[in-house]
């Protein structure tokens, strides 16, 4: 296990953040952190990311103890933040320069890397251009070829997709899972957009810093039973009444509308048609999505 | 709290075993020279300010060798203090935390900035002090090297002030408060608007614990032949503005050093 968090809790003044968090991340897969904003996802992120010591409990990097051997787990990080953290006034190769330096790489050998990373990453021609002047997925690449730059063993990304057009959004994903395949690197995401999470190996879905369920994708979704329809109506209150009384369910309202978890929901909705002709503005089906998983487990929904 | 992973045989991989000091010193000084010199209107700022200054004092005051100690203490606290703005905007763009998570020591992370920010200001400080010959005072070629030594260090120290103050700071607006309101009443007792003979009993006083007074004090050893009764020697001049930087490097040192629990960084 090459991320280990054990009984993880932390606090700002009385509002609890993380309630004693344990998961394990195996090496060379990709991770996800899945949960609305506000949910513990940061905190996690800035205490595996040495930025923060944790309230109570402990979390180890590559093995080591994040609050006691700091210097240790910073060797074997890279980190991508949600907000960038490029120096803007610097060109490109200047920024991979000046965090070679920081990691104490030098000559030759640092050269050698920066080439490696800007090749990768399909950034050679931008090298010299001045940050400031980069639109926001190239610069989440130059952001993501800094963090690369000392060969850690995990990348940590705080919401790498915010901001970025679904093209670049695929692009990322890519190039995370060939990081991953072809070096091994274990990556953690932070995120609370769905088909981000979708791509993932593994996920922890958090809510008001518990843990609410582990699993891949694939495990997760099969835990709601059969499909999910969602039905749009005037009146939900009353329609809701009607439902339990006619086809025995239990609707779930979610911002207005009807959510019932159902078997062979393609059967369900012709049926449900018919019950209230004129009654039902929309109906929609569809295979559960860790949307779903979500609001099954905590009653509201992550986005 | 247990070690939860001692179980994991520590990597042997391709990461980084030493923990450099000098390269990163290097390369953040490097950066903020770089910075400054592609901001032209800094660049112009830094050439026009001990010019204008220069202007004023001289057509203001008839006594020019007077003011020209404190000129130019004046001319590098600000340019040194100001400087360490950059401290709010490189946490505000989020570069400070790149830093922070690197292995880089924070001593290397501090001293690099301060000597980035401190040669800044020295340059500008050597640039006034170009002027010497039309002020009426003279210097042989080692008191100038021994005056610009004492500019250097007074840059280095305020460069470290201005870092405590910017470490914790929010924004920028509340930083020039507080600069405001510590650096116009050290520079005006220090020595450089009145000597110790004009001043009141309480107020030379104030002016003896006023660090300041004892780089002015170098300064004007420095350059004047005879200085006035109760100006502090130069061997003392000298120590309080090296304690002075000293004091103040270490101070930013730990400050940075201090791990959070609850901020962002």
């Amino acid at each position: 296990m090459i991320v280990t968090v054990d009984n993880l809790s932390h606090s700002y003044g009385s509002r609890r953040a993380l309630s004693e968090l344990s998961f394990d991340v195996a090496g060379g897969s990709v991770f996800g952190l899945l949960g609305p904003n506000g949910g513990g996802k940061s905190t996690l992120f800035r205490i595996l990311a040495t930025m923060m010591s944790p309230g109570g409990g402990s979390a180890a990097v590559a093995g080591y103890d994040v609050d006691r051997e700091p210097d240790m787990v910073r060797r074997h990080i890279g980190v991508v933040f949600q907000n960038q953290s490029l120096d803007k006034k610097l060109t490109v190769q200047e920024n991979l320069h000046g965090q070679g330096h920081l990691y104490g790489l030098s000559g030759a050998g640092l050269s050698g890397r920066i080439d490696d990373a800007l090749d990768r990453l399909g950034l050679n021609s931008r090298r010299a251009d001045i940050v400031d002047t980069l639109s926001g997925g190239l610069r989440r690449r130059v952001e993501i070829a800094k963090a690369l730059l000392h060969r850690p063993r995990v990348l940590l990304l705080d919401e790498p997709s915010t901001g970025l057009d679904p093209g670049a959004r695929r692009e990322l994903s890519n190039h995370i899972n060939e990081l991953r395949d072809e070096r091994g690197v274990t990556v953690l995401i932070t995120t609370h957009i769905l088909d981000e999470a979708d791509r993932c190996d593994r996920l922890l879905l958090l809510h008001e810093g518990k843990r609410v369920a582990e699993g891949t994708p694939a495990e997760l979704k099969s835990r709601v039973g059969g499909d999910v329809v969602v039905l749009e109506v005037s009146d939900a209150g009353a329609m809701q009444a009607r439902l339990r009384e006619k086809f025995s369910v239990q609707p779930q309202r979610v911002n207005g509308t009807l959510r019932i978890e159902i078997a062979n929901g393609h059967r369900f909705v012709t049926e449900v048609v018919e019950a209230f002709p004129g009654a039902i503005d929309s109906v929609a089906l569809h295979k559960p999505t860790l949307e779903d998983v979500f609001l099954d487990e905590t009653g509201v929904g992550i986005s | 709290m247990t070690a939860a992973a001692s179980s994991v045989p520590a990597p042997s991989g391709d990461a980084v075993a030493r923990a450099a000091f000098w390269l990163p010193v290097w390369t953040l000084c490097r950066r903020e020279l770089i910075r400054f010199w592609r901001e032209k209107t800094r660049v112009l700022g830094f050439v026009a300010s001990p010019l204008i200054f220069w202007v004023v004092i001289g057509s203001g005051y008839g006594d020019l060798g007077f003011f020209f100690p404190g000129a130019l203490t004046l001319t590098v606290m600000f340019s040194a203090i100001f400087s360490m703005m950059s401290v709010i905007d490189d946490r505000k763009e989020g570069f400070l935390l790149s830093m922070l998570v690197s292995p880089a020591p924070r001593g290397a992370m501090v001293l690099g900035k301060l000597i980035g920010a401190s040669v800044l200001a020295w340059g500008q400080g050597l640039i006034l002090l170009a002027f010497l010959p039309l002020t009426g005072l003279s210097a042989g070629p080692i008191e100038i090297l021994q005056l610009a030594g004492v500019l250097y260090l007074v840059s280095f120290s305020f460069s470290a002030l201005g870092f405590l103050v910017a470490w914790k700071m929010e924004s920028s607006q509340g930083f020039h408060a507080v600069i405001n309101l510590l650096m116009f009443p050290l520079w005006m007792v220090s020595g450089a608007l009145f000597g110790f003979s004009s001043a009141h009993g309480w107020m030379q006083w104030l002016m003896r614990v006023n660090p300041l007074t004892y780089s002015t004090a170098a300064i004007r050893r420095l350059l004047v032949a005879e200085v006035e009764a109760g100006t502090p020697s130069m061997t003392v001049s000298v120590a309080v503005t090296v304690a002075c930087g000293i004091l103040l490097w270490g101070a930013s040192t730990m400050a940075a050093r201090r791990r959070s629990t609850h901020s962002s960084a």
